[in-house]
């Protein structure tokens, strides 16, 4: 067997487990591994090189890998794959699972393992991935016996993409990667205990309409699983046949356009006050693939006190999990969104209809009076919020970003204008500072025509910016505007807030070192600086007319520059700020 | 907090155990007791369960071990529509001024005993969770040498058995 190209679905070859493995690959529609061999997954690494299919990117840190992947499934909806070898490569990938678990990713790792015999013998490179990722998977394997690789692979990717998205981890022998075994890829897979439901039940969905006629104060709250889902269009069929008022989590940003009027912006922690108000003051929230996250309800038991809700999710874990659900609705959110518009059209046919007149004018004096905004710093230095600002103005809204984790974060979500699902990538869930540029790096791989840009931090890019060098090498373009405060900007902003401005340990001093030009330079990339307000629309169209090599701007920024609103952690979200010691009156009528 | 009977079928596939057990650790719930055993189906083993919490965290452990893909399918046992049993054995210390009254007792719980010794007797006792409570607190004045319990096992009363439908998984609409 000289070459496990060529598929064809009728064979029932002898293969090794590892050419068994790359053939289930194949089979599975994987067109990109991203990982690094290593002792116990080397054996797969020999066939793969002979794959027209799938391509293999090395990168420099399984991390990256994992976090590729999670970038790759983002971008595309596709399920994002990554590959290591057992112990130390696989203990690097628990970061990226638990990410891709949080944030409901579709995501197959696969990792080898010591020959079996070995196993549990403290072996050299003997890690328990399977124990470790337990909780922080959708499912895991542990395969000895290379006739069973084809079945855990088309399981693992049935598992990884269908129902709630999520990681599954395949872990296998080296043994069984170099036996021999017949290749049958399964039909179809046989799982007696997974069964997501998908069919809205329909007496639920009229209750749903019903709910929505009458109520006064209602509000979309719409997560990512809308995006997961490709629930957007049936989204904005709803949206604009009821007028019904719509808020996108951190998770969910791009799943409604920011353009659209009936779109009052993300709610939550760093939220607009519109959003948050509107779910806080509402009387029927509608949630839609969102999971009642702490850091959007704020403290748990003041949140929304008046509103009843209808909690529509593909995971019946999640309904009622932190808030009761008045009408629980399992199922895909884009089926019970048809659903749903079919209902409703019948209801107004026969004159039911609500009406959100009041409301609406209580939400538009919210957004009018406390819009997003951000002071310039009065030494003339560069405002973060700024270049963030107009780097969405000028890169557009069919660019892909992909965000790091703190400040930088926040403002991205805040200031860039979303028009399309799947084009802002973030670590929401588990909160990973490094995920921007491997993220952005699988972005680009599944979207090779598209603008990828990274927004980071200095204190997340130098967690994984080893990465340049396989964009550099790979010829994966993609751009990073670096968001340099010299600082960990989101813990000082805490500092500053709650412990008296004693800035422990978050200096990084990144205006000295490391100097990000040359460190660009040095990978291969193009390195741009700007640390003044006018040069800054000059240095994203440079950077925007180069396609040929990876690009980082380095834009040097004011380190006081904090995130607002803020809803603090543990505090109700009535106590929202719009800046410090500041906050919005509610009631205001003018 | 109250006492609650899970029965749980999962497929007979290594680690299962250990999900199921991390899945109650992880989400702060406190198995009071457990029991694992092979059915009438080859492929499938059954889980008693008994977990002490309210009835909300409880749909919510229910809906997490519903997740697990070994899992097939979960059904809460009421303690008046189920048999529950727990088997016990307790070595009591016993000489020929008390093994007679232990006798007494043991043919009263209709337990029995299992080995004699000079100083000691140890009984086997079979039954629900109360009863096993009553017959240690009589037997607890003569000195329990050593005891070891078994979790519940637990079956529904009545001619239907849980696994009589196809092992379609139970309606987890909330």
């Amino acid at each position: 067997m000289s070459s496990t190209t060529g598929t064809n679905p009728t064979e029932s070859a002898t293969l090794t487990g590892a050419q068994s493995l790359i053939r289930s690959l194949e089979h599975a529609g994987a067109e990109v591994v991203f990982g690094i061999p290593g002792g116990a997954i080397l054996p797969a690494y020999d066939p793969l090189m002979d794959s027209t299919i799938v391509r293999h990117i090395l990168v420099r840190h399984e991390q990256a890998a994992g976090h590729a992947a999670e970038g790759y499934a983002a971008a595309t909806g596709r399920v994002g794959v990554c590959m290591a070898t057992s112990g130390p490569g696989a203990t690097n990938l628990v970061t990226p699972i638990a990410d891709a678990h949080m944030d409901s990713v579709p995501m197959v790792a696969i990792t080898g393992q010591v020959p079996s015999s070995s196993i549990g013998t403290d072996a050299f490179q003997e890690a328990d991935i399977r124990g470790i990722t337990m909780p922080i998977t959708k499912h895991n394997f542990l395969v000895t016996d290379p006739a069973e690789i084809p079945r855990a692979i088309a399981e693992a990717f049935h598992l990884a993409s269908t129902g709630r998205p999520g990681p599954v981890l395949v872990d296998i022998s080296k043994d069984a990667l170099q036996a021999t075994s017949s290749f049958t890829w399964p039909d179809h897979v046989d799982l007696p205990g997974y069964h997501p439901v998908t069919r809205p039940h329909a007496k639920q969905v009229r209750e749903a309409a019903r709910l929505i006629a009458e109520s006064r104060r209602p509000v979309l709250y719409v997560g990512g699983g809308v995006i997961r889902a490709n629930a957007s269009p049936a989204l904005l069929r709803l949206a604009q046949m009821t007028g019904l008022p719509v808020v996108t989590t951190l998770m969910a940003r791009g799943a409604f356009p920011d353009t659209h009027p009936q779109h009052l912006g993300m709610p939550g922690m760093h939220g607009t006050v519109a959003a948050v108000g509107a779910l806080q003051k509402s009387d029927l929230i509608i949630a839609l693939g969102a999971r009642f996250d702490d850091r959007v309800t704020g403290r748990l038991d003041t949140f929304a006190p008046d509103a009843k809700i209808i909690h529509v999710d593909i995971d019946p874990a999640e309904i009622s999990k932190n808030r009761f659900a008045d009408v629980p609705i399992v199922g895909d959110v884009g089926e019970f969104l048809t659903e749903l518009v079919t209902v409703i059209d019948e209801d107004r046919a026969q004159g039911r209809q609500g009406d959100y007149e009041g409301w609406w004018a209580t939400l538009d004096n919210w957004r009018q009076t406390y819009p997003l905004g951000y002071d310039l710093p009065a030494d003339g230095s560069l405002s973060p919020q700024l270049v963030i600002e107009r780097l969405g103005a000028i890169v557009g809204p069919e660019a892909v970003y992909a965000a790091g984790v703190g400040q930088h974060q926040m403002w991205a979500a805040q200031f860039i204008e979303y028009d399309n699902p799947r084009t802002w990538l973030n670590s929401g869930g588990l909160g990973t500072m490094g995920y921007a540029v491997p993220a952005a790096m699988g972005a680009k791989v599944g979207l090779p025509e598209t603008t990828v840009w990274a927004v980071d931090g200095d204190g997340c890019f130098q967690m994984t910016n080893q990465e340049l060098a396989t964009c550099s090498i790979n010829d994966i373009p993609i751009k990073v505007a670096l968001i340099n405060n010299s600082s960990l900007g989101m813990v000082r902003q805490w500092q500053t807030l709650f412990y008296n401005e004693r800035y422990s340990q978050t200096d990084l001093h990144s205006h000295r070192f490391p100097d990000f030009v040359k460190l660009a330079e040095a990978y291969g990339c193009y390195g741009l600086q700007c640390d003044s307000p006018d040069q800054v629309d000059l240095t994203i169209e440079k950077a925007m007319s180069i396609d040929d090599a990876p690009v980082v701007v380095d834009f040097v920024v004011h380190k006081d520059a904090m995130v607002w609103p803020m809803v603090a952690a543990g505090t109700s979200n009535d106590d929202i700020l719009v800046a410090r010691e500041m906050a919005p009156s509610w009631d205001r009528e003018d | 907090m109250s006492r609650h009977t899970l029965s749980v079928l999962v497929e007979d596939k290594p680690g299962v155990l250990a999900r199921v057990a991390s899945l109650f650790s992880r989400r702060g719930f406190n198995i009071e007791s457990l029991a694992v055993g092979p059915t009438e189906m080859p492929e499938v083993s059954r889980m008693t369960i008994v977990v002490a919490v309210e009835s909300l965290p409880l749909e919510q452990v229910t809906k997490q071990l519903n997740k697990l893909i070994n899992v097939l399918k979960i059904v809460e046992l009421e303690s008046d529509s189920a048999v529950q049993r727990e088997i016990m054995l307790v070595k009591v210390r016993a000489d020929a001024s008390t093994r007679s009254s232990i006798l007494e007792t043991v043919n009263l719980f209709r337990a029995k005993v299992v080995d004699v010794a000079l100083d000691a007797v140890t009984i086997e006792a079979t039954g629900d969770h109360d009863k096993l409570a009553a017959f240690l607190r009589v037997l607890e004045p003569y000195g329990i040498k050593e005891l070891v319990q078994s979790g519940m096992v637990a079956l529904s009363r009545g001619g239907r058995a849980m696994t009589d439908r196809s092992l379609r998984p139970v309606d987890r609409s909330a």
